[in-house]
């Protein structure tokens, strides 16, 4: 027989080798040599903590009690990884994503960070899992009294040996989930821990089940016998708590706050997830296999009334089989040990980071948050939660009188962190979910849990008076905690199930739909929902060059395919890869993301790194930082426009001075080109025809006279141009003064016609009509003289008909008077017409004689007399036309 | 042996005095003086060297130069610009274009006789 020293020594020699294990893990993940640790292999057999002390010793419990039902417990699990794909890889994609930490955290997070959510989900995950760690020191203290002599076993004893349990599994706790303090929560060494305890826990119960069927049953076909002949043979079949069990285990797995930090939080690749839908399955059906077995061997060999939650210790204890006996009870010690080391410590993490730290900060001045204070405060409220949380479990307990069967416990437990579901699975497919409907139905279905399920536990009289039992709260019937609203006659557990989360579901649903999401509740709910549009998860670092092809493709989005191209050229070199794309590496990802950050913005740039990368998905700090920073740029680049459009008004302006300019300058050198070449060419005469005069001795009396007429010819037109030219200056310049006399206008025509006409070699023949008409005016009369003197020798000069001849006629034209000047001559072209007005436009110059400058001095006088001049075409010739207003003067002055 | 020259002119005195003055070196020339036919006149005439104006009607000196020149026959023409307009632009876009010689108006007898000389014999 084994003392109970003996068997603390094995215990503590165990915790040692885990100990070790553990430490050697978390070094070598510390060398960052941590592949192995986080194989496929360790992840599931990690899952296994889901099989605890309950599942080590109460399946056989269960499986004498009630025969088959207990396969459901392994039945739910099993489904959820089968259906992986489904609910579980969405799950560990968000939780990994988001960096959530807990079931809390990552409700929190759903529901726009709500801090009250996740103080709610933190206290009623303590409530609900306190019952299960209470289970766990129930199962251990059980399992070592069975080797304690049964004769000083009392109740005060066993009390005080599961007080120490408690101790012993706090220390150990601490130990192992506080030694150090890591950003992403994962810890290496208790992982490690837990898988080797996973492996210890299977051999325990094969080994038992083995020597069971092969050792006392005598192989196969007798054991099939036995069962046959027990009542657990009997298939006798409740639906109703089948089906309740089923969903509820499968529920539990999923919520189980220390499910979820093996599931989600230690996750190091969503692949596992792949490899363990199948191999944790695997695992349950090994743990269940014997455990049908061994109950009917209990039952048959031990004495009635023999506690059938033991059977797994007091089958080889009878049989003297005392080394598989302490392999059996290392087998439960582990169970127990690693679900109270993992639930303590995903519960830890929930008390501090959601109740103790925003306390502790908000008493704290703002210079005390030193990072190294801070993380010993952390340290320090996570050893503390944990010695709570164990501490509540032996409350419990003692409370509860440990009387309880474990199964029953478990399945109180069980309900209590179903409650999470609807929040968890509403949150992550279903946008409309909205913060207060998740509050609503978890403190609703807590509250029914809690009256029904929790209270009820603790026994008559313990917590509820036996008089609610029977009467309900304050007599209302239908107010009882084990038949709600009058429905009687149901199985307890599935009572308690079936009304706490319809109810819980109920009130999520409808105050979801009456209620509004925040902003950033809106933001995180399509992160959650749509997680597989926008996270990449799937592609890790092993997929580098695809990678670098998107960061390049980005970058030159962003940067240009010039400096993009430059950029990765450069590292390319750097790392010795020229002309290939350069490797991701974390120095060059950083390079780029602050290149990015100085176009975009820091916020985007790494929501957009981070994005390509695939590690993270974009938190919503990111987010809310892109949005910050669009908001930002939108503003500027609204500015920007302001400022743009006034500069492109600005170089309108310049642009249209400018060519105002140019036009200027161009008219300014053709001007100057043309005085120029007004000025040299009688000039070139004039030269060249006197320098013969003086070289040539031998010219004939004619010739001399010919080229001394020539050279008077040219100087008459190079005064008359002179004189052109300062006169039109004068009246540009306006510095015209007018000598005002009143006559007639006819009077002043004749003058004209007697000037120009004084050449008699001219053939054109000058009509004026209606000469006898009065029409007086008063205006310079000379100006007005010299523009008609003008139009008549322009008609002299130019007009090309046979029998030239010029109509002049004088008339009122109401708003002043009028004088058409109507030659035969050919019509000046249309594409010339413009011109005619303009400074050396010479039109059908034939003997170029003019320069060019009658008409623009003619336009020039008449607008000082406040008149104008016109051209007309005719069909047959062309019409001047010379409005003046008949007091010309005022108009001018 | 005389040499053909053609002067592209439009202003009848200096016809005149340019026409007599190179008849008097033993120089046969002729004149045309409107600037769209210039290019033809040339192709037909197939000159010794030309005496070009710059101020033309219908086509200016410079692009009947950049018509001729790019004409492999008259590549090497001696062209003698003449220009009333006196500003240096002229002159650049003249020797752009190719111009053998290149005289502002008004110039001096002996000038254009030398400078015609020279164009001739140096195409020798």
């Amino acid at each position: 027989m084994i003392s109970v020293n003996q068997l603390v020594a094995v215990s503590l020699v165990y915790v040692a080798f885990l100990f070790a294990i553990a430490f050697f893990a978390e070094r070598a993940s510390a060398r960052g040599r941590s592949g192995w640790l986080r194989s496929p292999l360790v992840y599931t057999l990690s899952l296994s903590i889901y099989c605890t002390a309950w599942t080590f010793y109460g399946a056989v419990g269960y499986a004498a009690r009630s025969g088959m039902e207990f396969v459901t417990i392994y039945l739910g699990p099993s489904l959820v990884m089968i259906g992986w794909w489904w609910v579980l890889r969405k799950l560990v994609r968000i939780g990994r994503a988001q960096r959530a930490t807990s079931v809390a955290d990552l409700i929190s997070a759903r529901y726009g960070k709500s801090n009250l959510l996740a103080i709610v989900v933190t206290l009623m995950a303590v409530v609900g899992v306190t019952p299960y760690i209470a289970l766990q020191l129930q199962s251990v203290t059980l399992s070592v009294s069975i080797f304690s002599n049964p004769t000083d076993a009392d109740v005060l004893s066993q009390s005080t040996a599961t007080f120490w349990v408690a101790c012993g599994l706090a220390i150990f706790t601490v130990l192992f989930g506080t030694r150090n303090l890591n950003a992403n929560e994962r810890h290496d060494g208790v992982v490690i821990a837990i898988a080797v305890e996973a492996v210890v826990k299977l051999i325990a119960l094969l080994a038992v089940g083995i020597f069971v069927v092969w050792g006392i049953a005598g192989g196969i076909g007798p054991m099939l016998d036995r069962i046959d002949s027990s009542p657990i043979g009997e298939w006798s079949m409740d639906r109703s708590r089948w089906v309740a069990l089923t969903a509820l285990s499968a529920a539990a797995f999923l919520a189980l706050p220390r499910m979820f930090q093996v599931m989600v939080v230690e996750n190091e690749d969503e692949r596992h997830l792949q490899i363990a839908s199948w191999a944790f399955p695997l695992y349950l059906m090994l743990m269940s296999l014997f455990v049908v077995p061994i109950a009917v061997v209990g039952l048959d060999i031990l004495p009635a009334g023999s506690n059938p939650d033991l059977f797994v210790l007091t089958v080889p204890l009878a049989e003297g089989r005392g080394g598989l006996a302490t392999l059996s009870f290392l087998g439960g010690f582990s169970s127990a040990t690693s679900m109270v080391i993992v639930a303590t410590l995903a519960l830890s993490t929930m008390v501090s980071n959601h109740i103790v730290m925003p306390i502790w900060l908000s008493t704290q001045a703002e210079g005390a948050q030193v990072s190294g204070d801070v993380r010993n405060v952390v340290i320090l409220a996570r050893r503390a939660s944990i010695l709570l949380i164990i501490f509540f479990g032996y409350l419990y307990y003692r409370l509860s009188g440990g009387g309880a069967a474990l199964a029953a416990i478990g399945l109180i437990s069980f309900v209590g962190v179903a409650q999470f579901l609807p929040a968890m699975l509403g949150g992550i497919f279903w946008r409309g979910a909205t913060r207060w409907g998740a509050l609503a139905g978890l403190v609703v279905g807590f509250t029914v849990w809690v009256f029904c399920s929790l209270l009820p536990s603790f026994g008559p009289d313990a917590v509820l008076s036996a008089a609610v039992f029977d009467h309900g709260i304050a007599g209302l019937g239908w107010l009882r905690p084990q038949a709600l609203f009058g429905v009687e006659g149901i199985d307890p557990t599935v009572h308690a199930i079936v009304w706490s989360i319809t109810l819980n579901m109920v009130a999520f649903l409808g105050v979801s739909l009456v209620t509004f999401p925040q902003p950033l509740e809106r933001l995180q709910g399509a992160q959650f929902v749509n997680v597989f549009d926008h996270s990449t998860q799937a592609r890790g670092w092993d997929a580098a060059p695809a990678t670098s092809e998107d960061l390049m493709v980005m970058a030159q989005r962003i940067l240009g395919p010039a400096d993009a191209l430059a950029l990765f050229r450069a590292e390319a070199e750097r790392q010795g890869v020229t002309g290939h794309l350069p490797e991701p590496t974390q120095g060059f990802l950083q390079a780029l993301e602050r290149e990015l950050a100085g176009s975009v913005g820091s916020a985007t740039a790494h929501a957009m790194i981070s994005q390509l990368v695939g590690g993270a998905s974009v938190s919503v700090e990111d987010l809310m930082a892109v949005a910050d920073e669009s908001a930002q740029i939108l503003e500027y680049s609204n500015r920007l426009e302001a400022k743009s459009a006034e500069l492109s008004r600005t170089a309108r302006q310049l642009r249209e001075a400018n060519e105002k300019l140019t036009a200027l300058s161009v008219q300014k050198d053709a001007f100057l080109g043309q005085i120029s070449h007004e000025l040299r060419t009688p000039m070139t005469s004039i030269r060249s025809f006197s320098e013969i005069l003086r070289d040539t001795d031998e010219l004939e009396q004619s010739e001399k006279t010919k080229y001394a007429s020539i050279i008077h010819g040219e100087t008459i037109r190079l005064t008359r141009l002179l004189d052109d030219l300062l006169d039109l200056s004068v009246l540009e310049n306006g510095q015209v003064s007018l000598n005002l006399d009143t006559g007639n206008l006819n009077d002043v025509i004749g003058q004209a016609v007697l000037s120009a006409g004084g050449d008699r070699s001219t053939r054109l023949s000058v009509r004026h009509e209606n000469a006898e008409l009065d029409h007086p005016l008063t205006t310079d009369l000379d100006r007005l003289r010299q523009v008609f003197i003008n139009l008549i020798t322009n008609a002299q000069k130019y007009c090309d008909a046979p029998q030239p001849e010029l109509h002049i006629d004088a008339m009122d034209g109401g708003d002043g008077l009028r004088v058409v000047f109507h030659d035969n001559g050919t019509p000046i072209p249309a594409e010339s017409r413009s011109l005619i007005f303009e400074k050396f436009s010479r039109i059908n110059d034939k003997d170029g004689s003019g320069a060019g400058l009658g008409l623009a001095i003619c336009r020039e006088i008449m607008a000082r007399l406040g008149g104008d001049i016109t051209h007309e075409p005719r069909s047959d010739g062309n019409a001047f036309i010379v409005h003046l207003p008949v007091r010309a003067a005022m108009a001018a002055q | 042996m005389g040499k053909h020259v053609l002067l592209v002119e439009d202003e009848t005195n200096i016809i005149e005095a340019i026409q007599f003055l190179l008849s008097r070196e033993g120089w046969q020339v002729d004149t045309h003086s409107d600037g769209a036919t210039a290019v033809e006149k040339v192709r037909n005439m197939r000159p010794d060297l030309v005496v070009l104006d710059y101020m033309l009607p219908g086509k200016n000196g410079i692009d009947i130069l950049t018509e001729l020149r790019a004409d492999p026959d008259f590549e090497r023409l001696p062209v003698l610009m003449l220009t009333a307009r006196g500003q240096s632009r002229d002159r650049d876009l003249a020797e752009r274009a190719g111009v053998s010689r290149f005289m502002t108006k008004p110039f001096s007898n002996t000038e254009v006789v030398t400078a015609v000389r020279d164009l001739v014999q140096l195409a020798q």
